[in-house]
């Protein structure tokens, strides 16, 4: 017979179904950066001058810094010279354009990956921007959107159209100067999507983001910057893949998310990069700062992520909460199998009075994976009656991954009240076997358990993305009885 | 006559280099249940095991036929869908499935493999009422993950209630009378009753004789040292209740 654990630790090990490659034609600066680089982008995408001089600015200060070396993961050297920072498809390299003109190549490739951006096949009630390397490929209904006054475009179309938003809030969440990673985003950021929701509309339909990595030897810098006005309400999901490549890519992207009063932001990632073979050669570097500013008071800014693909993963979103009463979320299923690394977790800054933080992070590490939860809450002195929940559980599949957890807690004002709670679990052959001996097949009983663990966050998501992750981990929800 | 549920002829078995079953057969036909009684050690829950397809168990010889198939090359799912049923004397917690889903899952298996339509959630639950309330089952437990935070109790009434939802053709039960209180033995061995057809078969796995004064088995066996050393009717399993396995063990000892 086989050994039990090896079985489930294959089973998690699912075929990559993105790892194919479209040849389009395409514009691509040379490799490596310096000033003319950054100038060479900035001009491609017709810049003002005061972004081109944001732009080197965090150039300048990017290379007096070093990389990171706190987070619990190995790789070698980046070599940044050798990485191609802008890359686009001819057909949509002069800018945007109607769908009709661009490469169907493209549009395929989109089907391919179930996001259709045709007219008629669009998904029903999802309003969809494809980034494609370093270019948005079009953006849908967003004559549906405008009719409510609601901007959903390309952060390059945002550049020109509204640029005393972006100019208002850009870097404000996230300056330049808050990491490596970000300031190298901010000097090469190349595209990205741009979302503003005006005073008291709720948004009558999911935003996405659909991100694509294409070329060889690229990075991917995108950009995306949501800001919910007053009283206003948004729910915006992020998918990504890549094909398969022996050498490592790096995705570093930026996302700020600004709520003023009473706005509520919802933020879903389901994360698919490509993870690397089995033998943990190739996959993407992904390495991103996304952080919410919950501005004014009784806002609301929850995170929901599902990362499963990746070599490596490096990102935390987090939570500002500035306003009285306002709330911050975050929601986390990490999956590591193969020779993956995910460092992730959140931070939850509380600085208003009565601000609510509720963290729920589910790890699942199998194969020869490394998953570690990373958290900071902090409660600043001016944080009266501020609340936190943190629950932090690891599912261990086989005996040859590991699962850690780093939660960091400050508080400096006596009226808090923060929990933690944590567990680690290990789907045991026992109960493998009781399973299979009521006639369940191992890949479905893996499927059950990793599924029931994974509840309470996949309860976040919205529906389609839900159907998205269950896919992604290979299982079935649970139904709703019971 | 017949054709038998269960063949097991000349069973040779263990774990890792140790021998434990040495030479055990046994015929259960339709409409029969067998006891099979012994003292701790004797290899009565590793044929149970190795009915069920637990991982780890190596069979050196002899052969297993169930309905006339080879069962030991049937994988643990299959020989379940096949209608193989295991009672486990310590049913695991499952966190996180839920106790109705997983049943249902479960069920549906058995229903493909039967070519029967598979079950939704209401029909499911529809189906099941009925065998509720048969284990006298608190149905808020059927809410909770499997197993998860029952009592040892319970644990063992949601074998039983599983049995009864798979309607299995063999039921092998695996001492389910332990860590029992009266009452509960009760409802349990009410509940094994009323599960006997003239076309399925059970096979009682048991320390003591307790359970045996409630399901009446056509046979009992008692294993010792991995061996069937004596098969009777009733009656023996009240015997062995006053003498106990002492004198088999000695028996067994003092051969070469």
């Amino acid at each position: 017979m086989t050994d039990t654990s090896e079985t489930i630790a294959g089973l998690v090990r699912q075929a990559y179904k993105y790892g194919f490659y479209t040849d389009v034609e395409t514009e691509s600066a040379p490799p490596g950066l310096n000033d003319d680089i950054i100038r060479l982008i900035s001009a491609k995408k017709r810049e003002p001058a005061w972004l081109t001089e944001w732009r080197l600015k965090a150039y300048r200060y990017w290379t007096s810094m070093q990389p990171p070396t706190w987070a619990k993961i190995t790789h070698a050297p980046i070599n940044f010279q050798e990485i191609t920072y802008y890359v686009a498809p001819k057909t949509v390299a002069a800018g945007p354009k109607s769908l009709d003109q661009v490469d169907p190549k493209l549009l395929e490739t989109y089907e391919k990956l179930g996001v259709p951006l045709r007219e008629r096949e669009r998904l029903a009630g999802v309003a969809v921007d494809a980034v494609f390397d370093s270019v948005s490929v079009g953006t849908t209904f967003r004559k549906q959107l405008a009719a409510k006054g609601i901007i959903f475009c390309s952060m390059s179309e945002a550049v020109q159209e509204h640029p005393e938003l972006v100019r208002r809030y850009l870097g404000t969440v996230v300056p330049f100067t808050d990491n490596f990673y970000a300031a190298l985003n901010s000097a090469v950021f190349s595209d990205g999507s741009f979302c503003y929701v005006p005073k008291g509309v709720r948004c009558p339909m999911e935003l996405s983001t659909y991100f694509r990595i294409n070329a060889a030897k690229s990075g991917q810098f995108e950009r995306t910057l949501i800001i919910a006005d007053e009283g206003a309400y948004v729910s915006y999901l992020e998918g990504c893949t890549a094909p398969m490549r022996d050498e490592n890519q790096l995705h570093a992207a930026v996302v700020e998310l600004i709520a003023l009063e009473g706005a509520e932001i919802k933020y879903s990632t389901v994360q698919n990069w490509y993870p690397g073979d089995e033998q943990g050669r190739g996959g993407i570097y992904n390495f991103v700062t996304k952080r919410g500013l919950c501005k004014g008071r009784n806002s609301k800014i929850s995170w929901t992520q599902v990362e499963t693909g990746s070599a490596i993963t490096w990102k935390y979103p987090s939570c500002i909460l500035q306003g009285d009463n306002s709330i911050g979320e975050f929601y986390s299923v990490a999956l590591t199998t193969n020779y993956q690394q995910a460092d992730t977790g959140t931070k939850m800054l509380h600085i208003g009075r009565n601000t609510r933080s509720t963290i729920i992070s589910k790890g699942i590490s199998a194969g020869h994976g490394q998953n570690s939860y990373r958290g900071l809450v902090k409660i600043v002195a001016s944080a009266v009656n501020a609340r936190n929940f943190t629950r932090c559980d690891s599912l261990l599949i086989g005996d040859k991954c590991g699962a850690h957890t780093f939660p960091h807690i400050e508080v400096h004002n006596n009226s808090a009240c923060v929990e933690h709670e944590a567990t680690t679990s290990k789907i045991g052959e026992d109960q493998i076997f009781y399973c299979n001996q009521r006639g369940i097949s191992t890949q479905d009983a893996v499927n059950m358990i990793v599924n029931g663990f994974c509840k309470e966050v996949f309860r976040e998501l919205p529906m389609e993305f839900a159907v998205e992750a269950q896919r992604l981990l290979g299982v079935s929800l649970e139904g709703s009885v019971g | 006559m017949r054709r038998p549920i269960l063949e097991i002829k000349n069973l040779n078995a263990g774990v890792e280099g140790k021998q434990i079953l040495n030479g055990v057969s046994l015929t259960i036909h339709p409409g029969e249940a067998h006891a099979i009684m012994g003292p701790n050690g004797s290899g009565k829950s590793t044929l149970a095991a190795i009915l069920a397809g637990r991982n780890g168990y190596i069979v050196t010889s002899g052969e297993v036929l169930f309905d006339g198939t080879n069962l030991l090359e049937l994988s643990p799912e299959e020989r379940a869908r096949r209608g193989l049923f295991l009672a486990f004397q310590y049913p695991v917690e499952i966190p996180g499935v839920n106790s109705t889903y997983f049943l249902r899952v479960a069920l549906n298996e058995v229903r493909k493999y039967r070519g029967l339509p598979e079950l939704d959630a209401m029909e499911f639950l529809e189906f099941v009422k009925d065998k509720v309330k048969l284990l006298e089952l608190n149905d808020q437990l059927l809410k909770r993950s499997v197993n998860e935070g029952f009592s040892g109790g319970e644990k063992k009434r949601n074998e039983i209630f599983q049995m009864a939802v798979l309607e299995p053709r063999l039921a092998v039960l695996d001492e389910t009378d332990s860590g029992l209180d009266i009452d509960a033995l009760r409802v349990v061995a009410n509940g094994v009753n009323s599960l006997r057809r003239p076309d399925n078969a059970q096979l009682l796995i048991t320390h003591y004789q307790r359970l045996l004064e409630y399901v009446v088995p056509d046979h009992v066996h008692v294993l010792v040292g991995g061996r069937i050393v004596l098969s009777g009717d009733r009656k023996l399993a009240l015997e062995l209740e006053e003498t106990g396995y002492d004198r088999f063990v000695k028996a067994q000892q003092a051969q070469p």
